[in-house]
C-alpha cells in the first residue's frame, strides 16, 4: 500500500479535491493574514506543491512514517464493547503512533518541508500538548530549534506533554492572554512568525489556518484514511456503515474521513459542546481562514469551554465547514461528562486508554449506538490518555 | 479623492510630516485623548476597534483592547461616540475583519460613513481577500490603507500602493505592534522603497517608539503613526500624558 496519494489521483467529482485557487473549499478557507505573511504562505503552497509532486519528498516521507512514526497504524475491533453497545466497534489504531497520536503524520510532512525550504526554526500551537510534542520531537530529529506556544490552562492540565516538550529540547511558552487556551496560542504562535517569517517555519497542528495550511494538513493526514478504507474492507468485507472522529480543528477527522467520503459511508465529527463551531457558530474570519466560528453578535470570537485541551476551541477547519455545508458530514456534540464515562467505559471493557479528545467520539458512539444496532463503526483512536491521567485522577477523585 | 489622502496630501506638499497617533477605542479616557491628539499636533488619529483576537498587536495594544471588551466595548458603542468627538482632523479605524465580516462589508461602511469616520485600516484583510470590503468601502466614500511589509516582494508593492487610499501603511518591521530600543533599518528601506513608486503619502507604523525614532523615519517617510508608546501613556497617565508626547513628537518630526 502507498503511504500518500497523490492529488493528481483524485477524481475530478471527487470530494478530495484540492481547494479553489483562493484555498476555498466552497465559501470556506482563504487566506487573510496580515501583509508581512502573505508572501510567506505564497512561498510555503508553491514548495509544497512541489514536494507533493516529488516522488522522492513523497518516499523521504514514507519512509520515516513507516520507520519512524510506526506506520501502518492498525485497526482494533473492539468485541466487548461492541458486544455491550450492539454494533460493531472497530478503532484505528493512531494512539499507537510514535508520540502517541495522530498528530506526527502531519508535524514529519511539514518539518521534512521545513527542511527543503531551508527553514531552521519550528514554533507551533497547541492545546492537549500532543502536536507540541510531535513538532518538539521532529525538531529534535531533525535539528532543528523549536518553540511551542500553549495556554496557560493547558500547560496545566497536560503538565506531562509539557515535560516530555522539553525533554525533546524545546522551548515552550505559556500563553497568558484571552482565554489561555488553544485559540491564544494560535494568536501568540502567528505573531511570532510573523517576527521570525525569514527563518521560521510555522508548523501548524490541524487542518486550520491560511492557505494551504488546511489542505497541506490534510494531504499529510490522507495516509489515514487510505489505510483504514483498505483495512476495514479486509476486516469487515465491506466499507463500514459509519465513520467517526473527534474534531478540534478537525485534522484527524479529515484524515480518516478522506478514506471515505467518496463512499457511502456516514460521516460523523464529534465536536465538544463547549467547543462547538459547526452546530453553534456562524461563518467567521479568525486564523487566517474563513469558517465556522463560536462568536457574539458583534463578531468577537467566543471562548471554548471543554474539559479536553485539544478540542477547546471556537472554529474548526474550512474543509469541514464546507463538508457541514453540503450535508455530507455530521458535526454533533457530546458534553464533558459523557466524555468522561467514555474515557472510563473503554480503559474498562477494552484495556485501551483513549486520549479525552478520541473520548469525544467515543461517547457519541455510546449515546448513539441504540439507533445503530447491528452496523459497523469505524472510530478514528486520534491519541492515548497517557497526557490525561492526571487530570481524570482530579476529576474522578 | 477623499477627504484623509486629500488633508495629509496638501500637509505634506506644504512640507509638513505627518502624525497619526493610535487611540484604542472603549479604553476609559480615549475621547479625551483624540482630543489631545488634535489639539496637540496630530493630523490624524487612528481608532483601534477592539477585536478578542489582534494578531497583529504586541502586549500593550492586547492590553488595552481587552479592558475595553471586558468593560463592554462593542464597534457600535465605539462608533457612537465618534461625532461627539468634535475634532478638526480625519479619523480613521483600525479593526480586525472579523468585526466587518460579521456585520456584512455594506452595513459595516455605512456605519462608518455614518459616524463620520473617513478610512479603515484591515491589518488581518490582505490585497488578495479585500475585493468584498474594497468595494463596499468605496461605495460610502471610505478610503482603504493598504498595509506594505518588509516582506512584501517588488512584484507585489504597486499592486499594493495603487489599491491603498488615504495613505500607504508601510510597516515598520517584522513583527507585532509594541515599542523597540531602535527604529528597525527595514523601516527606513521599506518607506524608501514606496517612496520611490508612488506619491500618495507614506507612513510608517508598528516599532516607531519614541520622538527620537518619529524624527528619523520622517527624514524617507512623509509620516509616521504611533501605537503602543501612545496607549501606554493612555493607560499610564491619560488623556493629558497623550496630548505632552503627541506634542513632544510633533516638536521632533518638525525639526529641520
Ligand atoms: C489525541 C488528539 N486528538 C484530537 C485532537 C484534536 O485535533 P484535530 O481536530 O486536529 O484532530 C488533538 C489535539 O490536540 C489530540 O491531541
Amino acid at each position: 500500500m502507498t503511504a500518500t496519494r497523490p492529488t493528481e489521483d483524485v477524481p475530478t467529482d471527487s470530494l478530495l479535491s484540492p481547494p479553489d485557487d483562493t484555498g476555498r473549499f466552497g465559501e470556506f478557507g482563504g487566506r487573510f493574514v496580515p501583509e508581512s505573511l502573505v508572501p510567506a504562505c505564497q512561498a510555503l503552497e508553491a514548495e509544497f506543491v512541489e514536494a507533493w509532486g516529488d516522488s522522492a519528498f513523497r518516499s523521504d516521507l514514507s519512509k520515516i512514517l513507516t520507520e519512524y512514526a510506526g506506520r501502518p497504524s492498525m485497526l482494533t475491533e473492539c468485541h466487548n464493547l461492541g458486544a455491550e453497545l450492539g454494533i460493531r466497534l472497530i478503532l484505528k489504531r493512531e494512539d499507537l503512533n510514535h508520540t502517541g497520536s495522530h498528530k506526527i503524520n502531519n508535524v514529519l510532512g511539514q518539518a521534512l518541508l521545513a527542511k527543503r525550504m531551508g527553514r531552521t526554526r519550528l514554533v507551533a500551537e497547541t492545546g492537549a500538548g500532543q502536536h507540541g510534542v510531535a513538532t518538539a520531537t521532529a525538531a529534535a530529529l531533525m535539528g532543528m530549534d523549536c518553540k511551542v506556544y500553549m495556554g496557560a490552562v493547558d500547560v496545566e492540565r497536560q503538565a506531562l506533554n509539557v515535560f516530555r516538550m522539553k525533554l525533546l529540547g524545546a522551548e515552550v511558552e505559556a500563553v497568558e492572554s484571552g482565554s489561555r487556551t488553544l485559540k491564544d496560542a494560535v494568536n501568540e504562535a502567528m505573531r511570532d512568525w510573523v517576527a521570525t517569517v525569514g527563518h521560521t517555519h510555522y508548523c501548524l497542528g490541524s487542518v486550520m489556518g491560511p492557505h494551504p495550511y488546511p489542505w497541506m494538513v490534510r494531504q499529510f493526514h490522507l495516509v489515514i484514511g487510505e489505510e483504514a478504507n483498505a483495512q476495514s474492507q479486509d476486516l469487515l468485507g465491506s466499507l463500514p456503515d459509519v465513520v467517526v472522529a473527534c474534531v478540534g480543528g478537525g485534522s484527524n477527522a479529515i484524515g480518516i474521513f478522506s478514506g471515505f467520503v467518496d463512499t457511502e459511508s456516514r460521516l460523523i465529527g464529534v465536536e465538544p459542546a463547549g467547543g462547538a463551531a459547526v452546530s453553534r457558530g456562524a461563518p467567521g474570519v479568525v486564523h487566517g481562514m474563513r469558517s465556522y466560528l463560536m462568536q457574539d453578535e458583534v463578531g468577537q470570537v467566543e471562548e471554548a469551554q471543554s474539559i479536553s485541551a485539544g478540542l477547546d476551541y471556537p472554529g474548526v477547519g474550512p474543509e469541514h465547514s464546507y463538508l457541514a455545508s453540503i450535508g455530507r458530514a455530521e458535526y454533533p456534540t457530546v458534553t464533558d461528562a459523557e466524555v468522561v464515562e467514555a474515557f472510563q467505559l473503554l480503559s474498562r471493557t477494552e484495556g485501551i486508554i483513549p486520549a479525552l479528545e478520541s473520548a469525544h467520539a467515543l461517547a457519541w458512539i455510546k449515546r448513539e449506538a441504540p439507533h445503530m444496532q447491528g452496523q459497523s463503526l469505524l472510530m478514528n483512536l486520534s491519541g492515548r490518555g497517557d497526557k490525561d491521567v492526571d487530570q481524570m485522577m482530579d476529576i474522578l477523585g | 479623492m477623499e477627504r484623509l489622502e486629500r488633508e495629509l496630501r496638501t500637509k505634506r506638499d506644504a512640507g509638513r510630516k505627518l502624525l497619526v497617533p493610535y487611540i484604542t477605542g472603549g479604553y476609559p479616557g480615549w475621547q479625551a485623548a483624540i482630543r489631545a491628539a488634535a489639539a496637540n499636533g496630530a493630523d490624524a488619529v487612528e481608532i483601534g476597534i477592539p477585536f478578542s483576537d489582534p494578531v497583529m498587536d504586541g502586549p500593550v495594544i492586547q492590553q488595552a483592547s481587552q479592558f475595553a471588551l471586558e468593560h463592554g466595548t462593542t464597534p457600535a458603542a465605539v462608533l457612537d461616540e465618534v461625532p461627539r468627538l468634535d475634532v478638526e482632523i480625519p479619523l480613521a479605524v483600525m479593526t480586525y475583519y472579523n468585526l466587518v465580516h460579521h456585520a456584512g462589508p455594506p452595513r459595516f461602511a455605512a456605519d462608518l460613513r455614518r459616524a463620520g469616520i473617513s478610512a479603515a485600516i484591515l491589518p488581518d484583510l490582505p490585497l488578495e481577500e479585500s475585493g468584498p470590503w474594497c468595494s463596499a468601502a468605496d461605495a460610502e466614500g471610505i478610503e482603504t490603507v493598504m498595509l506594505v511589509a518588509p516582506t512584501t516582494p517588488d512584484d507585489r508593492l504597486p499592486r499594493l500602493v495603487e489599491r491603498s487610499t488615504g495613505f500607504v501603511y508601510s510597516v515598520g518591521l517584522l513583527g507585532v505592534t509594541g515599542e523597540r530600543s531602535s527604529l528597525a533599518e527595514t523601516a527606513i528601506a521599506l518607506a524608501a522603497r514606496i517612496k520611490a513608486i508612488t506619491d500618495k503619502p507614506v507612513l510608517v507604523g508598528v516599532g516607531v517608539s519614541n520622538a527620537e525614532q518619529a524624527y528619523q523615519a520622517t527624514r524617507v517617510a512623509d509620516g509616521v503613526i504611533q501605537g503602543a508608546s501612545v496607549v501606554r501613556r493612555l493607560m499610564d497617565g491619560g488623556a493629558d500624558a497623550v496630548g505632552d508626547y503627541v506634542a513632544e513628537v510633533r516638536a521632533a518630526i518638525d525639526a529641520d
